[in-house]
């Protein structure tokens, strides 16, 4: 699924990461660790096929079985939910797209708040949306950057919920919170 | 079928986040507004129908560049770049709804802004307003082409004014010219700049997103 060999990144002449191994089959969890600033953000953006490597190999799934969440929900703020899914849904082809929207809708508690929009939901509605939105095509690869940090409890246990049911997929995490899900994780990456 | 289909979202998107935020169009009217009437007292009484046809040309200009610099303001503020080129469709197809949204809202601000310079000026040719739209198409496809050039740069307010202002001094000649001269000449010129800087939007996009 994600095979990296002497993977590198730098900006300029700073040096990001260098020489990172992975190697992530179906079912496989990546744990990334490591302080603010550390690069962790830059290897999931790479992982992503958001940014490209400077050095090193990579192989990833091609660009519609990928699922990525930032530290941003990335969805449309002036949009309302149904919308930004309607949309996203479109663009990535899912199949019997109503019924898949509204079980995430429903499954994400925002069912109630579908016509409504994004702009007046708190943070952590809004990340449940980016949750909503990255889980929608369901991708074979899943990458997560600090996804814990605005979600509230009910939020965090259906995360908790998806990570443990990732049959599925692959998944990378970044967190400054490895604990919560330490037991997910099959492989560890961890950044000084 | 499924790249129109893809346009259609992404287009319905724009016209949309407009619609619900009232901030783009507003603005556009407004300011052509703003700048025909200070031309009006500007200009010396007596000067020629040319010379006030220019200053059109530059409230169109000036007007677009204004709705340009807005055009990737979700997709930047957000972050949301990310989550459309990750998306399986084909990379041009942002680029194409979004400088259709664009269109549509020069095409709003000329409804008003045409009839203000008749008001204001003098009465316009088929011919001029013939040129405007041709200009349109071909604003709206490079300035959307470099709004999202400046999206991934640092300067972003001023990548997009630096890229697109020299990029579109060929639809102020093209434009005066039409507007001022018989035949067809101009016109076919501004049809010729809108398939090159089409094509060449359209084809350099993916590279664009790629790094935006």
């Amino acid at each position: 699924m994600v095979r990296a060999r002497n993977l590198s990144k730098r900006f300029d002449t700073r040096r990001i990461f260098d020489k990172v191994d992975i190697d992530l089959d179906v079912g496989g969890f990546l744990l990334v660790t490591g302080p603010n600033g550390s690069g962790k953000t830059t290897l999931l953006r790479v992982l992503a096929g958001l940014a490209a490597p400077t050095g090193g190999e990579l192989e990833l799934p091609v660009r519609g079985e990928i699922g990525y969440l930032g530290h941003e929900p990335l969805v449309y703020k002036q949009l309302t939910p149904h919308e930004n899914l309607t949309l996203f849904a479109r663009l990535y082809r899912v199949p019997d797209r109503e019924q898949r929207i509204r079980s995430l809708l429903e499954r994400f508690a925002l069912w109630d708040v579908r016509d409504k929009e994004v702009a007046t939901f708190s943070r952590g509605m809004q990340q449940r949306l980016g949750l909503g939105r990255v889980l929608l095509h369901e991708p074979k690869l899943l990458i997560l950057d600090e996804p814990f940090n605005a979600l509230d409890t009910a939020g965090a246990a259906l995360l908790d919920e998806e990570l443990a049911t990732r049959s599925a997929r692959a998944v990378v995490v970044a967190t400054h919170d490895p604990e919560r899900v330490e037991g997910l994780a099959t492989e560890r990456l961890g950044f000084a | 079928m499924r790249y129109l289909s893809d346009v259609a979202a992404l287009t319905r998107k724009d016209l949309l986040l407009e619609l619900r935020a009232k901030e783009t169009i507003p603005a556009m009217l407004l300011f052509v507004l703003s700048a025909l009437t200070i031309f009006h007292f500007a200009i010396p009484r007596g000067s020629s129908d040319v010379a006030a046809l220019g200053l059109l040309w530059v409230a169109i200009v000036f007007t677009s560049l204004l709705g340009l610099t807005r055009a990737f303001v979700p997709e930047r503020e957000q972050g949301l770049m990310d989550a459309l080129v990750l998306a399986p469709c084909d990379r041009s197809t942002i680029w194409l709804g979004k400088t259709i949204a664009v269109i549509a809202f020069l095409g709003i601000a000329e409804v008003v802004a045409l009839p203000a310079f008749t008001l204001f000026f003098s009465g316009l040719t088929l011919k001029t307003v013939a040129a405007v739209a041709l200009a349109d198409i071909g604003i709206a496809a490079v300035g959307t082409l470099t709004g999202a050039m400046a999206v991934a740069g640092r300067a972003r307010e001023l990548i997009q004014p630096l890229l697109f202002l020299p990029l579109s001094i060929p639809v102020i000649v093209g434009g005066i010219g039409a507007s001022a001269t018989a035949g067809p000449k101009f016109l076919l010129f501004l049809a010729l700049y809108d398939t090159v800087f089409v094509l060449l939007s359209w084809a350099a996009f993916d590279f664009v997103a790629a790094e935006a």
